[in-house]
């Protein structure tokens, strides 16, 4: 469809996820972990939308699936925002670092 | 035979009493104690008298033979086919006579404690270990396979060693119960040891089948039990060696007497008890149950007479120079119980030649009641004098009738002098003795001679001597502590009128005895000339003792020393075995078994150290570990395995 | 290379390129507004590939909800203006590596699958979507729509208990 092959967006998606995921392991701010959680959201989104236009086009179980991970995503991102201010009360800090008391 | 449905009752009855009393005796029977376990004791030996009386007088005798009864037996633990550890009740002419026995002197002794432990303030566990003793010992004696005589065996030893450790704040009694024990149960591994090569050769543990197919020249067992040897003795040999040793240890024979002397720190109706009549005679008793296979083999019968013998001398020389009445009274069992066994050892199999077999448990017979009325008699000079040392006694004659004349009655018997009833079992002895051994016959002469002597040394020295006054004389004693003495001054005067070769032999046919008055007045000359001496000696109180023990210097003093055995068995264990075993072993066991574990445990220690980095509580360590993981396992899964 | 091609490669670019800002800048701020860019231009991928519905759902709930969300929550808790530390060079190698090697894997796989297109038009009408949705029979979403809807009400809850500020005790 429009001349592009699958395989490229599924590229971009691809690349999308493990940029995510890098900043999800890199990122020592808690909220930009969680921009980088949204990245990799975005990108399984994308990924069904492809997958629903080219692959099934006569149905449209992947535009569902989208539409319940945006509203998923949206509880979750508030829930965590939740947890970060709970966190930030008792520790002054938003530094995962600083939230390491489950050791040895 | 209809009695012999009740007869597994009688041992049952002294456990009933042993448990009542462990649990509700402290708080709910107190004072009590005494009468209830004296009450199931009553019943035991009642029951025992009559089963006696069935078995000897009406029913035992089949085809002229009194043969051996199983009343009971139940297969415990199954090896195999044949090997099997049963628990049974027989009822043979040793066993009966020894059922007797045991009740009765256990029932005198259960009345005489009544009087004796009063205000003692354990008195109902006294109780209470009394009748587990008399358990322990009725199923020894009635046993039908070796192996449950070996589980009784060893009750009995932890019985005698509760009583003997009564008063345990004392540490010269847990000393003397822990000597006791540890001895006893030395010897008992000997005796493991012979019962495993025994059921091994022959097959089976229970005694009627073992006796038959080990006495049976031409079965398997025995040909096998022969030809195989070990260092050049053949393995029937070895079995009954160390057999004989365990019984030894138990009926404290030389070397392994010297548990004997010390267990007098009991309370004395436990020795009465113990130390007179049962206990010390259950070795005897062992070889005289295996008898047919004794009398197989020369040399270890030999044995069992020479150690006899040596026992019985041993023993009545150091008797003789000893102060304290109730060794002296120790020293007096292992030298009759020496008597025992090697009547046992110079007696064959059957008929004539079985005479010593008879003759011993004749003795053992009359033994009981006068020893234990010994060891009564001075259970109640003590509790007047509360001492026991014979230089603080004399004169208790005017004090304490009663005990005095069943006393002398006592030490009358064990003398042998006729009509008493030492005297015919003592002269049964000699008869067999001299029929087979004229040496061991010289020994026993002397011994004899030297056991009047030395008895009737202590009983001067008690009830004449010096007159010693008593601070607080209230009497002789209760009724509870004369009643048993009189009963057994009973026995000790007729019970030599029983024709005991009539019912007890070797192979269970009757065996008539004479009394030859020819060969009777050597050793009724002898006791009484040794009667003679302690009374010149020991009579009035002089200074002729002192004078010969001087002279005879060296010999006293070792004598009285009990010829250091004592000394050398501690530099033995001290020196040779505490230095060259123990302590090596306990290097081995703190540095190397100890350190291995150590070792590991550190090691473990040090290893957690280092990894648990990995728990670092860093999430996105723990992110990158995960994800790092699972492309890893992808690769692996997609492109490398195939 | 028709336009369309050219308008994908450079929708692509804006994505790739302000997601990768995204996680690497230093300044907070900076990152969350690298995000929004990053969120309109997948917004801007939806409109390309014609699914008009999704992408307006983006950019109202993503960017316009949850974007602000964040940076409600920055300013919160911290200065937006301030530096943000570093993390360890050894783990910025390494997930490095964890990532490179992911996406190499990933990609391996996707080149070489094979996807076969499939035929027909693919026509989105809303109103499809609408009944689709609410259809209680076959291909209905009528049962996840109610989950969902519960999921939303459970997490408000919950972030309202959580963010609740503990009352000090009354003495």
């Amino acid at each position: 469809m429009n001349g592009i092959p699958i395989e490229h967006i599924l590229f971009v998606s691809t690349a999308l996820f493990f940029i995510g995921m890098y900043g999800l392991f890199t990122r020592r701010n808690m909220i930009t972990m969680l921009m980088a959680i949204e990245l990799i959201l975005n990108s399984v989104n994308i990924n069904f939308v492809v997958f629903n236009k080219y692959l099934y086009p006569d149905k449209l179980d992947g535009i569902f699936f989208t539409i319940f991970i945006i509203t998923i995503a949206a509880a979750e991102a508030a829930v965590a925002i939740a947890i970060i201010i709970n966190l930030y009360r008792s520790h002054q800090s938003i530094d995962v670092e600083d939230a390491a008391e489950m050791k040895y | 035979m209809s009695y012999a449905s009740y007869i597994p009752l009688i041992p049952l009855l002294p456990l009933a009493g042993f448990l009542l009393l462990s649990f509700f005796g402290k708080k709910q029977f107190k004072s009590l104690s005494g009468i209830i376990g004296t009450g199931f004791l009553f019943v035991a030996a009642v029951l025992s008298v009559y089963a006696a009386y069935q078995y000897f007088f009406v029913d035992g005798k089949v085809d002229g033979i009194y043969r051996s009864v199983t009343v009971v037996k139940y297969s415990w633990l199954q090896f195999s086919e044949g090997l099997s550890i049963d628990m049974g009740v027989v009822l043979d002419p040793i066993s009966a006579m020894m059922l007797v026995v045991v009740t009765v002197v256990s029932l005198m002794v259960h009345i005489f404690s009544i009087g004796y432990m009063k205000g003692e303030e354990r008195y109902s566990t006294y109780f209470a270990y009394l009748g587990l003793f008399t358990f322990s010992m009725l199923g020894l004696v009635v046993s039908t396979n070796i192996f449950q005589m070996y589980m009784f065996w060893e009750l009995v030893g932890v019985s005698s060693y509760l009583l003997i450790s009564f008063y345990f704040q004392k540490p010269s009694a847990v000393a003397a119960s822990k000597k006791a024990f540890i001895v006893t149960r030395f010897a008992d591994l000997g005796f493991l040891i012979g019962i495993l090569i025994l059921g091994v050769q022959g097959g089976t543990l229970d005694f009627t089948e073992l006796l038959q197919l080990l006495t049976d020249t031409q079965s398997p067992q025995y040909l096998a039990i022969t030809a195989a040897s070990f260092m050049g003795i053949s393995l029937l040999s070895w079995a009954l060696v160390l057999v004989f040793i365990g019984g030894a240890g138990k009926s404290a024979m030389l070397p392994l007497h010297i548990w004997l002397p010390d267990a007098m720190e009991g309370p004395t109706p436990v020795s009465a008890l113990i130390h007179a009549a049962t206990m010390v005679v259950a070795g005897v008793y062992l070889v005289a149950r295996l008898f047919p296979l004794f009398s197989l083999d020369e040399a270890v019968l030999n044995l069992v007479t020479w150690v006899g013998a040596t026992s019985a001398i041993f023993a009545a020389i150091i008797a003789c120079t000893q102060t304290d009445i109730k060794r002296v009274l120790a020293y007096s069992t292992m030298s009759q119980i020496g008597y025992m066994m090697f009547a046992l050892g110079v007696s064959g199999q059957g008929g004539e030649a079985g005479l010593g077999y008879t003759a011993s448990m004749f003795h053992l017979f009359t033994h009981a009641f006068f020893k234990s009325l010994l060891f009564l008699g001075a259970g109640a000079v003590i509790h007047l004098v509360h001492g026991n040392d014979m230089k603080d006694m004399g004169g208790l004659r005017k004090y304490m009738p009663v005990t005095h004349i069943t006393f002398l009655i006592a030490c009358l018997a064990i003398a042998g002098v006729p009509p008493f009833a030492g005297f015919f079992s003592k002269e049964e002895i000699l008869l067999a003795a001299f029929e087979s051994n004229k040496a061991i016959y010289v020994i026993a002469l002397m011994t004899s001679a030297i056991t009047a002597f030395y008895m009737f040394r202590l009983y001067f020295s008690i009830f004449w001597n010096k007159e010693t006054a008593l601070h607080h004389y209230h009497g002789e004693g209760p009724l509870s502590m004369k009643l048993p003495l009189v009963i057994l001054s009973a026995g000790a005067l007729l019970a030599g009128l029983i024709p005991f070769s009539h019912y007890v032999t070797s192979d269970g046919k009757l065996l008539e005895t004479h009394l030859h008055l020819g060969f009777s007045v050597a050793p009724v000359l002898l006791a009484i000339g040794g009667i003679a001496l302690a009374f010149i000696l020991y009579k009035k109180q002089n200074k002729m003792p002192d004078k010969i023990a001087a002279s005879l210097g060296g010999l006293y003093k070792s004598a009285y020393h009990k010829f250091y055995i004592d000394e050398a068995y501690l530099f033995i264990t001290k020196k040779i075995i505490f230095n060259l075993i123990a302590k090596p072993a306990a290097w081995i066991d703190k540095n190397i078994v100890d350190g291995t574990m150590n070792g590991i445990a550190a090691v473990t220690g040090k290893t957690s150290e280092i990894i648990k980095g990995v728990q670092s509580g860093k999430v996105q360590n723990y992110a990158i570990y995960f994800f790092g993981g699972i492309v890893t396992l992808a690769v692996v899964f997609l492109y490398l395995w195939n | 290379m028709t336009i369309t091609q050219i308008i994908f490669y450079l929708l692509s670019a804006i994505i790739l390129g302000a997601a990768i800002l995204s996680v690497t800048t230093r300044k907070i701020f900076r990152s969350a507004i690298w995000l929004l860019l990053s969120l309109v231009g997948i917004a801007g991928l939806y409109f390309w590939l014609a699914v008009e519905f999704i992408a307006a759902v983006q950019i109202v709930v993503y960017v316009g909800g949850i974007v602000v969300l964040i940076i409600f929550s920055i300013f919160l808790t911290q200065q937006s203006g301030l530096e943000m530390k570093k993390a360890p060079p050894k783990r910025t190698i390494a997930s490095l590596l964890a990532v490179a090697s992911g996406f190499a894997l990933t990609y391996n796989l996707i080149y070489h699958y094979g996807f076969k297109t499939g035929d027909g038009k693919f026509d989105m009408e809303l109103d499809r979507i609408g009944t689709q949705m609410l259809n209680t029979g076959k291909d209905g979403f009528a049962l996840p729509f109610e989950v969902v809807s519960i999921l939303l009400l459970a997490a408000m809850i919950g972030c309202i208990v959580i963010a609740t500020k503990t009352k000090p005790e009354t003495t």
